[in-house]
């Protein structure tokens, strides 16, 4: 068979360069994802009990059903099956309280899909994370049910419906290192996870076991997580003290709150953060700075949600500014 | 305008193929900041009907006389001696909602969709036309508010002018009421526009193809 009738056949592709053999693709890499956050967020099923699974499966099957039906009625290739749908339903779960009532995930998961990704152009186009999109829309509609954390099934005792860095804003430091006794007995409570707080805000350490591995794969870039807690520890450690500068507390600040789970896998978003490593760094920087300039003088208690959205609206003029160099262009 | 467009036409338009809000996206600083109730989004689509039909007639009136080196200032008085009238007479019979609208009522002076009605049409028509085309176009614009407004109402309170429709187990979606809700609302509202008359303009041009097919089947 000549070559021509191969490619007439579609049995020869013929592209021009340049040619390179891989084997990544949407599908593997977000599977992959959702298998790292897999471990943290049943840890929150053991934690918080039925709840927890309820909501986090409403979440999935929401966002995996609006994204079947906004492709069939768009007329476009449905991709439920590459995985990122299911991604942002399980970030949105991770992201809300075990115990709230049934139609908070629903809609925000609906939001999340049809409006923050779908009326942008799909998957690749969004300018928002879906997930944080969808969080910050249930948190703007429904703040009380927002902000009532659950008790834990298998609780420690003292923590109760406050996140720790609720009592941090409204009651003060002292106060929250007597809830859980000492200091360390505290590092130790929410490294693991044994606290109060949204889902996938308790246990830091399955998150970055988790987070490390995609590091370990080379799907996320190391520097935006440690630039992006980096920058909250000093900020917190300079500003946030209650006796002047430097008197705050930076491994509180960084093993708190939704900073990991937001720095590890929303922060490093592929479609949503620059392009450039130099632009993912002024973006994580950014984003940490946001978050501690929320927790310290804003109206919620954590801000990495809001920090994040912030930053992904200026990603495009950070890929315009930041422009890797031509090879063979400088000097 | 063409000469032979009836009264209808010039009315009919405003309502959807130039609906100020969904088509010429015109004025969406009110649409946004007073239709988080129907009664407010009533009470200023009604205030901007009025005064969008007075001042072209207004305008059309004095089309003759007015100078075109200053014809904006004297658009813009004309607004503004309007404008003043529905203040005061809101002022005076409905005081409440003369809080509620406060500073908008004032910026109806400004609004695009009033200045641009009188410099693209009543400048240059007789004076009944210009006053169908005030009403059509203030039609449009009340009518797109009271929309945005009932349905940022029932979802964001739970409510319809204030009468309650889901019940007290409902609970309110607020951000509904707060102004990112009416952006997306809004957003979601011109999408829709646009679907359908997308689809009109294409059952239109089916209909236009099968009258020359039928008309060309006639003739063979």
């Amino acid at each position: 068979m000549s070559a021509e009738a191969k490619i007439e056949l579609g049995q020869l592709t013929v592209s021009t360069s340049p040619h390179i053999r891989c084997d990544e693709s949407i599908s593997k890499i977000m599977w992959t994802v959702n298998a790292c956050l897999a471990p943290a967020a049943l840890f929150s099923v053991y934690q918080f009990g039925a709840p927890a699974l309820i909501t986090t499966l409403i979440c999935i099957a929401a966002a995996v059903a609006t994204e079947y039906l906004v492709q069939k009625w768009q007329g476009k290739p449905v991709t439920i099956n590459d995985g990122s749908a299911f991604l942002t339903g399980l970030l949105l779960g991770m992201n809300i309280p075990a115990t709230v009532p049934w139609y908070l995930p629903l809609s925000g998961a609906i939001v999340a899909i049809a409006i923050a990704k779908h009326t942008m152009g799909g998957l690749g186009y969004n300018i928002f994370n879906p997930a944080l999109v969808g969080r910050a829309f249930l948190v703007a509609s429904w703040p009380i049910a927002m902000t009532t954390w659950p008790e834990m099934a298998s609780k420690i005792d003292g923590v109760t419906t406050a996140t720790p860095l609720g009592i941090l804003k409204l009651q003060g430091y002292e106060k929250l290192v007597a809830v859980f006794g000492d200091k360390l007995e505290m590092y130790k409570s929410l490294f693991l996870g044994t606290r109060s707080g949204s889902m996938g805000e308790t246990s830091a350490l399955l998150l970055l076991l988790g987070g490390c591995y995609l590091i370990y794969r080379g799907y996320i870039n190391w520097r935006v997580p440690v630039f992006m807690i980096g920058t909250v520890g000093a900020l917190t450690w300079a500003f946030g003290g209650p006796a002047g500068l430097f008197s705050g507390d930076p491994i509180l600040s960084m093993i708190s709150g939704g900073l990991i789970l937001g720095a590890f896998f929303m922060a490093t978003d592929m479609v949503t953060a620059p392009i450039t490593v130099k632009g993912q760094i002024i973006f994580a920087i950014g984003a940490g700075a946001l978050t501690v300039l929320i927790r310290l003088l804003g109206g919620y208690p954590e801000g990495v949600c809001f920090a994040i959205l912030l930053m992904n609206s200026v990603t495009p003029l950070i890929d315009r500014y930041i422009k890797p160099e031509k090879y063979g262009a400088g000097r | 305008m063409n000469n032979n467009d009836s009264l209808w036409d010039i009315f009919y338009k405003g309502l959807f193929d130039q609906n100020p809000i969904f088509r010429l996206a015109l004025s969406l600083c009110p649409a946004l900041a007073v239709t988080s109730t129907a009664i407010n989004a009533l009470a200023m689509g009604l205030s901007v009907m009025f005064v969008i039909t007075a001042n072209n007639t207004v305008i059309s009136l004095f089309r003759r006389w007015v100078n075109p080196k200053v014809r904006v200032p004297v658009y813009i008085t004309s607004i503004a001696t309007i404008v003043t009238v529905v203040q005061l007479v809101l002022e005076a019979y409905f005081p409440e909602l003369f809080r509620a609208l406060s500073i908008y009522l004032a910026l109806i002076v400004v609004f695009a969709i009033i200045l641009a009605r009188a410099e693209v049409f009543a400048a240059k028509n007789t004076v009944v036309p210009s006053f169908f085309d005030g009403l059509g176009m203030g039609t449009g614009f009340a009518g797109a508010m009271v929309l945005i407004g009932v349905i940022r109402e029932l979802f964001g309170a739970g409510t319809i002018f204030g009468l309650e429709v889901f019940g007290a187990g409902y609970d309110p979606i607020l951000i509904m009421i707060l102004p990112p809700g009416g952006f997306i609302l809004i957003g979601l509202m011109i999408g829709a526009f646009n679907i359908y008359s997308a689809r009109q303009a294409k059952i239109g041009a089916a209909r236009a193809k099968a009258c020359t097919a039928c008309a060309q089947g006639s003739e063979a």
